[in-house]
């Protein structure tokens, strides 16, 4: 192992991992009610928050890590009032990165839930009310097995996601080795200290590790689409 | 248990729901109404799944729901079986989950429904381990049922169970209604715009327009009324319970007999002794004042004019009374005029047609 890779990048490869598995925990916890209530509410307001939701999809990451750094740096109002209480700013922090990845990969958690959710039946749901189900009981019987397509989808790609993810990193994360660099950036530092050699093994590996995930979750939506498409017939 | 005594206030679109009455918590009571009348609506009150501005609900001595106490129970407490239209199974679930779904969550010494029971009433023995989407339209409904009735309730309600599908599956269904009927003493309070499932299974009828209750009572009184909407069908008709009395092999008849004589009719593979609905629609009775002796029509009843109605223009609705049986006959003003019929003539019914039931 030491050979292919130095110390810098099997820490690299550990807090990525560990970034991408803390970050997808939280933004199911997350994302799990706010996709239920997008998906129920008849609120007049609702598209602002779906706007608001879907923005890191379009916004370039450098905005939202810039905004965030801002927010979260010593004189940020986050940051110093986390400073007010004796804590360390979040800025250069793993969790600056974990607050930074939420947000970044929060529109591909809560979008396949909230499609899911949406297309639950009303009437399954009363029907389970009547037999006698509370609704944690409804939530874990007939919802959760519902959008079982829609859990797979949100965990695969929040979590390929936030591995990917570089320039909201780089704004608040900084390039600490250890602590805060992450794949992506190791990757950069190798290029640019002309290191083609770690970078192709780190580049390919990331590569085939991100195809083989997308493509487990592909395949377990055909063969959901296809269930649904012979239900249909 | 006693009666269902219930009011609710709900919005609906166009009108309001706005009923105030009661039924009896026994036999099956048909709410009955055009579609958009708001009987469903009703019903989702009864079951908890509304939530009416103003609403009372007392089951069986118990109180579900009291806006004005702010008392409610959810569906979940309240131990009930409700069809849907549709179904509504879940669809991850096989047919014996779905089944047991509302028994496992049914407290141990709560449980009143016997699985194989069920399964054997509506003869689900080879569907358990299917899927729904591999069900028919009608074994959906017989699952709903089924899961319904496993529900341990004490009541049940049922919305157009049988609208979504066509006449061969209902056919196939309605048998196991009626059995439901006979073997279980669970009060069902069912949804229908249907005149025929209407007259098949209910005991009690309660007529609901644009949100109100128009009239409620026993469904032989209610059929026999001439002044309500429902006797103005082509196929208004008064229905009489009654028992098998004898079998004529010879003629392939059965003999039927109720209070207000007997009956003969094509031959009904029942045992002796055995209950037995049958329909005589009013367009079928024509009226005599004396028994016709040489006639092809097999039953010629004595009977006494209660009421009479003009329908239109020329037609008359003659209510009478076969020893306190209610039979509805139309007949023409000409008829009547040429009979001298008026409340209180004593004459005889010639029923050309009986529609056997159940």
């Amino acid at each position: 192992m030491s050979d292919l890779l130095s110390s810098d990048d099997v820490s690299a490869l550990l807090i990525t991992l560990k970034l991408a598995g803390i970050s997808t925990l939280i933004l199911l916890l997350l994302g799990t009610p706010l996709a239920w209530w997008m998906a129920r509410t008849r609120f007049r307001f609702k598209a602002v928050i779906e706007a608001l939701v879907a923005l890191p999809l379009v916004l370039p990451p450098t905005v939202l890590g810039f905004y965030l750094l801002v927010v979260m740096g010593p004189h940020g109002w986050i940051g110093g009032a986390l400073q007010a209480l004796g804590a360390p700013s979040l800025a250069f922090t793993f969790s600056g990165l974990v607050v930074g990845s939420v947000i970044y990969s929060l529109p591909f958690v809560v979008q396949p839930l909230q499609t899911a959710f949406s297309s639950i039946g009303e009437r399954t749901l009363e029907a389970a009310s009547t037999l006698r189900a509370s609704p944690m009981d409804r939530f874990w019987s007939v919802v959760v097995p519902h959008a079982r397509g829609g859990f797979i989808t949100a965990i695969t790609l929040g979590f390929a996601h936030t591995l990917g993810e570089f320039g909201v990193v780089l704004m608040i994360g900084g390039n600490i080795p250890g602590e805060t660099q992450v794949l992506s950036i190791a990757i950069y530092d190798h290029v640019e200290s002309l290191q083609y050699g770690q970078a192709h093994i780190l580049s390919g590996g990331l590569l085939v590790f991100s195809f083989v995930l997308l493509f487990l979750v592909y395949r377990s939506n055909r063969s959901a689409a296809l269930l649904q498409r012979r239900e249909r017939s | 248990m006693s009666d269902i005594q219930f009011r609710f206030k709900l919005p609906l679109g166009r009108f309001e729901l706005d009923t105030d009455g009661q039924f009896p918590a026994e036999g099956v009571t048909v709410l009955f109404g055009r579609s958009g009348s708001g009987k469903t609506s009703l019903l989702r009150c009864l079951a908890g799944l509304e939530q009416p501005r103003d609403a009372y609900l007392k089951v069986g001595g118990e109180i579900w729901h009291d806006t004005s106490r702010g008392l409610y129970v959810p569906s979940r407490q309240r131990a009930i079986g409700y069809v849907f239209q549709e179904g509504a199974l879940f669809p991850q679930r096989r047919v014996i989950n779905n089944l047991l779904y509302g028994y496992q969550r049914t407290p141990v010494a709560e449980r009143t429904a016997d699985f194989d029971q069920v399964v054997q009433l509506l003869g689900l023995q080879s569907l358990l381990q299917r899927f729904p989407m591999q069900l028919s339209g009608g074994e959906k409904q017989r699952v709903a049922i089924g899961r319904a009735l496993l529900n341990s309730p004490r009541l049940l309600l049922m919305d157009e169970p049988l609208a979504a599908l066509d006449r061969d599956h209902k056919k196939e269904i309605l048998p196991f209604l009626e059995r439901l009927h006979r073997h279980t003493h669970i009060p069902i309070v069912y949804v229908t715009h249907n005149f025929d499932e209407l007259v098949r299974i209910a005991d009690h009828l309660v007529l609901i327009e644009e949100g109100r209750i128009l009239a409620s009572g026993p469904l032989e009184e209610m059929l026999a009324r001439v002044d309500l909407p429902i006797s103005r069908d082509v196929d208004a008709g008064a229905v009489i319970d009654a028992q098998v009395l004898s079998h004529d092999e010879e003629f392939h008849l059965t003999r039927l007999k109720f209070a207000g004589g007997e009956l003969l009719v094509t031959w009904v593979d029942r045992e002796l002794g055995s209950d037995i609905r049958v329909r005589i629609h009013a367009k079928d009775v024509s009226l005599a004042l004396e028994p016709a002796v040489s006639s092809s029509i097999l039953n010629i009843l004595p009977a006494r004019v209660e009421e009479m109605q003009v329908h239109g223009r020329g037609r008359l609705l003659v209510k009478l009374d076969l020893n306190g049986v209610p039979l509805l006959a139309r007949i023409t003003r000409h008829s009547q005029h040429r009979l001298g019929l008026e409340v209180g003539s004593k004459l005889y019914a010639q029923v050309k047609g009986v529609a056997v039931l159940v």
